[in-house]
């Protein structure tokens, strides 16, 4: 078992060093000012748009608000925001509805990338029929959900014609319902090619040297996935999944369609107090929409940092 | 696993992508489905004549928009987002680092927060309601995207052919179009989908800095799910996921199909 695990160890370093930068260390950099002309404006795109519209967000949400005769810098907004009930269960729901689409995903995922490392890669139409859902816009799944899943919807009238209950009344609720089914499903349906195509590529490159070496070593299958395939999908698997969260955790679209009117998540509480008629409740969505933003940077330094200490007490992941 | 089950594995996959794809076609070509009939009762185009026809301006119109949003704001992120991933992928520098952390942040930040702060410097500048504020917003989230793969375009990429060509005697333009486009253009071609197919699909953004005057087909598609009539918007949805498909089939055609993985 311990010549697997450093086996195992060596290649998954080689999975997170960056591939890209071997390219980048063997050549001479030209000078400071050509590379600066070639990063400057992606530099200025991003420090003017992204970072100014967080910077002047932020001023908004404190309160500095000339248009409404708000002047003076505080806190308020935020106190209030996260005061409020309210932003509670927002929150909880929200977190709740990320963490399970992210986590089904991934297990979904994981079988999927083995089952798919077994095709031949000639079966190609169905890696394309796989691929289908990376471009579709979450939108376009969000209204095929409400015809499938709504109380008349598709999967209803399946269930009427079998018998197994009489009127649209009797179908329990999965679009704008309490647990976030039918955002759930969207979000699964949308990311599992995603993380899997992230979690091939690795797989395919690794070979299968290193699972014939388990085998040899009589490890079982649970042994050989759990000592061998995972450590070395672990961290893309890893991105793919904060990536995954970060959107699910952050986005509008699907909430606001199949979400229900309370409590609403985060994305959609923002925008509703953001979009009020009373300009006062505008730096409030403001504010909600930064916290937002500061709960995912914080919940991917913590994973990182909560991984990184997991390995250094010997834990293979 | 065994073929039989393998078979299985491969139809229920299939069935639950294309499931909902076909959910939206039928509902698009019925005209009388009541419930709880599990087929329409009756057939017609009465949707698509409706969208192509009553509203057809309208529609056209939101198609249009979308596309000259998408594209415009495509070609400025591959203009930006090429010298930005030769810089990363060929060179090592000071910083490289912190400004690749950088460059990258907007992916993991939702729109929403950075189009609510810009908003009132956007009207202020009178760039809000405008195409070239809405194009704006959407190339924050666009650009990484672009950076990211032309990074790795580049870290693949061999200049000393640039220097014999220099050698030979072409001019520095004609080493852009002779030399480097060619080589790397199947990854420009993947960098710019994945900024049309980001732009295309964005919704909130475009309503906070368009304000309701850039109609794209998003906005149309929210106020016509509003509206209840399911037919119209399954015949808009299809419409709206046209453009994916074709970038889809285009990518297996010519880029070898999985150069597409990662596009979100």
């Amino acid at each position: 078992m311990n010549n697997e695990r450093t086996a195992s160890d060596s290649l998954k370093t080689d999975a997170r060093r960056p591939l890209q930068d071997t390219n980048a260390r063997t050549r001479p950099a030209p000078g400071f000012t050509t590379i600066a002309k070639m990063i400057s404006p992606a530099l200025v795109v991003v420090v003017l748009l992204f970072g100014g519209g967080l910077g002047l967000g932020l001023i908004q949400s404190l309160g500095h608000l000339p248009a409404a005769g708000l002047k003076s810098l505080s806190f308020k907004h935020f106190f209030n925001v996260v005061g409020d009930p309210d932003f509670v269960r927002s929150l909880m729901l929200t977190l709740y509805v990320a963490l399970s689409s992210t986590a089904v995903a991934a297990a979904v995922s994981m079988v999927m990338a083995i089952f798919l490392l077994s095709l031949s890669e000639k079966s190609r139409l169905i890696h394309f029929i796989f691929q289908i859902p990376l471009t579709v816009p979450h939108l376009v799944i969000a209204v095929a959900m409400v015809f499938m899943l709504a109380p008349t919807g598709l999967l209803s009238r399946v269930i009427v014609k079998l018998g197994l209950i009489d009127s649209s009344a009797a179908f329990p609720l999965l679009i704008n319902d309490r647990w976030g089914i039918g955002i759930i499903l969207t979000y699964v349906w949308k990311e599992i090619p995603f993380i899997t195509l992230m979690i091939l590529s690795v797989l395919r490159r690794s070979g299968v040297e290193l699972l014939e070496v388990g085998r040899t070593l009589k490890a079982d299958r649970w042994q050989r996935f759990r000592y061998i395939t995972l450590p070395v999908i672990s961290p893309s698997l890893g991105a793919a999944c904060l990536i995954v969260f970060a959107y699910t955790f952050g986005a509008f679209e699907v909430p606001f369609l199949l979400g229900q009117t309370y409590p609403m998540m985060l994305p959609v509480w923002a925008y509703k107090n953001y979009s009020d008629v009373d300009l006062l409740a505008r730096p409030e969505g403001i504010a909600t929409g930064l916290i937002i933003a500061g709960i995912i940077v914080v919940a991917i330094v913590f994973s990182q940092l909560l991984t990184q200490a997991a390995r250094r007490r010997g834990v293979v992941l | 696993v065994k073929p039989a089950n393998r078979k299985i594995a491969c139809a229920v996959m299939a069935t639950s992508v294309l499931l909902p794809f076909t959910v939206l076609i039928v509902w698009s070509f019925s005209t009388r489905w009541f419930y709880p009939q599990l087929w329409p009762a009756q057939w017609g185009v009465r949707a698509w004549q409706y969208i192509f026809g009553t509203a057809g301006t309208q529609i056209m119109a939101g198609l249009i928009q979308s596309l000259v949003v998408a594209l415009s704001t495509a070609v400025v992120s591959l203009a930006i987002g090429v010298p930005a991933g030769r810089a990363l992928g060929l060179y090592e520098f000071r910083g490289k680092d912190f400004i690749s952390v950088m460059l990258m942040l907007p992916v993991i930040v939702p729109p929403l927060c950075v189009a609510m702060g810009l908003h009132l410097w956007f009207i202020k500048l009178g760039l809000a309601e405008t195409f070239i504020g809405v194009v704006l917003v959407h190339l924050t989230f666009c650009l990484p995207y672009s950076i990211f793969v032309m990074w790795g375009v580049f870290s693949n990429y061999n200049p000393d052919y640039e220097s014999q060509a220099r050698s030979l005697g072409a001019n520095p333009w004609k080493i852009i179009m002779r030399v480097m486009l060619p080589l790397t253009l199947p990854g420009i071609m993947v960098a710019g989908l994945f900024s049309f197919l980001l732009s295309w699909s964005q919704y909130l953004s475009t309503l906070i800095i368009g304000g309701g005057r850039i109609t794209t087909l998003p906005i149309l598609l929210f106020a016509l799910m509003g509206s209840g009539d399911r037919p119209v918007a399954a015949a808009v949805s299809i419409v709206f996921v046209a453009p994916a498909f074709l970038a889809l089939l285009f990518s297996a055609r010519y880029l070898g199909g999985r150069s597409i993985a990662g596009v979100r």
